[in-house]
């Protein structure tokens, strides 16, 4: 099994996924953002970064990057795809995902580690989990702020909400202002999901936290045959 | 000819920009200011003269690049 782990230009997160692939007992291969065809690929990663510079929007230009046809491929055939941070922000412009994400509440580039709540796990994100689960992950971002709209509907679809250490989700544990304190959503099948926080940068003891393995891990097990 | 686009944030979608200006303006004695939005003014300049080919052609770059239909609205404006 092996991962396609996309690179557009300003993407840098690339070698954090490919290290936590490999961490998980898997394999990812960089691919730049103009190849269109990825078909001996088993899944999708869009890393975080900045790419094509967050020109317009976060996301809005990367969305016509010619590789995103083939993302769009897997998402239609049920192959999973996975957005971190901006390839969360590029899956949302490009509508393979609800909602879209712009500046955080309090205007503040946030960068420390939060706490998530596993909600549904029948996503790619999240089926090595169980639900409830509360991890601890570095949130990296300034356009984290997930909106959405008539979000009770989406509730089926909700991956991870932000929370406290024990998992309790109010206002004071919402960092950035997302609606349903929402940080990380699927498609209505789950096979494409974005998240904002990075578990990938949560999958050793020397980063100071493993939390984010189990959704790796999810990720990966998503690639197997019998998932497919 | 030349084209303005006009792109705001949806009315019910928070402009943290626009609440942070607000404040600054505040602090500087303005009290008066009771709201600020933030929008964006997108200039281009297009080939041809047919005003109502080049809106209908504009909006279409709206719909699908300039303006994010989940939080933006938008108003094309073609100059005489």
């Amino acid at each position: 099994m092996k991962a396609a782990v996309v690179v557009f230009p300003g993407t840098n997160c690339e070698h954090d996924v490919m290290w936590a692939l490999d961490v998980a007992g898997s394999e990812g291969e960089l691919v730049w953002h103009r190849e269109t065809d990825l078909s001996e690929f088993d899944g999708i990663v869009l890393p975080g970064g900045f790419a094509h510079g967050d020109y317009l929007r976060t996301g809005a230009i990367a969305r016509f990057s010619p590789v995103m046809a083939e993302v769009r491929r897997f998402a239609e055939a049920g192959k999973p795809v996975l957005g971190i941070c901006n390839g969360f922000q590029i899956l949302c412009e490009a509508h393979l995902l609800p909602g879209a994400l712009h500046e955080n509440r309090d205007l503040n580039f946030i960068c420390r580690p939060i706490h998530v709540r596993v909600e549904s796990t029948n996503t790619v994100l999240t089926r090595a989990a169980e639900p409830g689960q509360v991890l601890q992950i570095p949130l990296n971002s300034y356009e984290g702020n997930y909106t959405v709209a008539e979000v009770d509907a989406m509730d089926a679809q909700v991956a991870a909400r932000y929370c406290d250490a024990d998992g309790t989700v109010s206002d004071a544990t919402n960092p950035n202002g997302s609606v349903g304190s929402i940080a990380a959503i699927a498609n209505s099948a789950g096979n494409v999901a974005g998240i904002m926080p990075h578990p990938e940068r949560a999958v050793e003891e020397v980063l100071g936290s493993t939390d984010g393995l189990v959704m790796v891990r999810s990720f990966v097990e998503s690639m197997e045959p019998a998932h497919v | 000819m030349k084209v303005t686009v006009t792109v705001r944030r949806r009315p019910e979608i928070s402009d943290p920009q626009g609440t942070t200006v607000a404040r600054a303006l505040r602090d500087l004695g303005y009290d008066e200011v009771r709201k600020v939005r933030v929008d964006k003014e997108i200039r281009l300049e297009v080939e041809g003269d047919d005003a109502a080919a080049i809106e209908a052609r504009v909006t279409e770059m709206c719909e699908k690049l300039l303006a994010n239909p989940v939080m933006d609205d938008y108003e094309v404006r073609v100059e005489a």
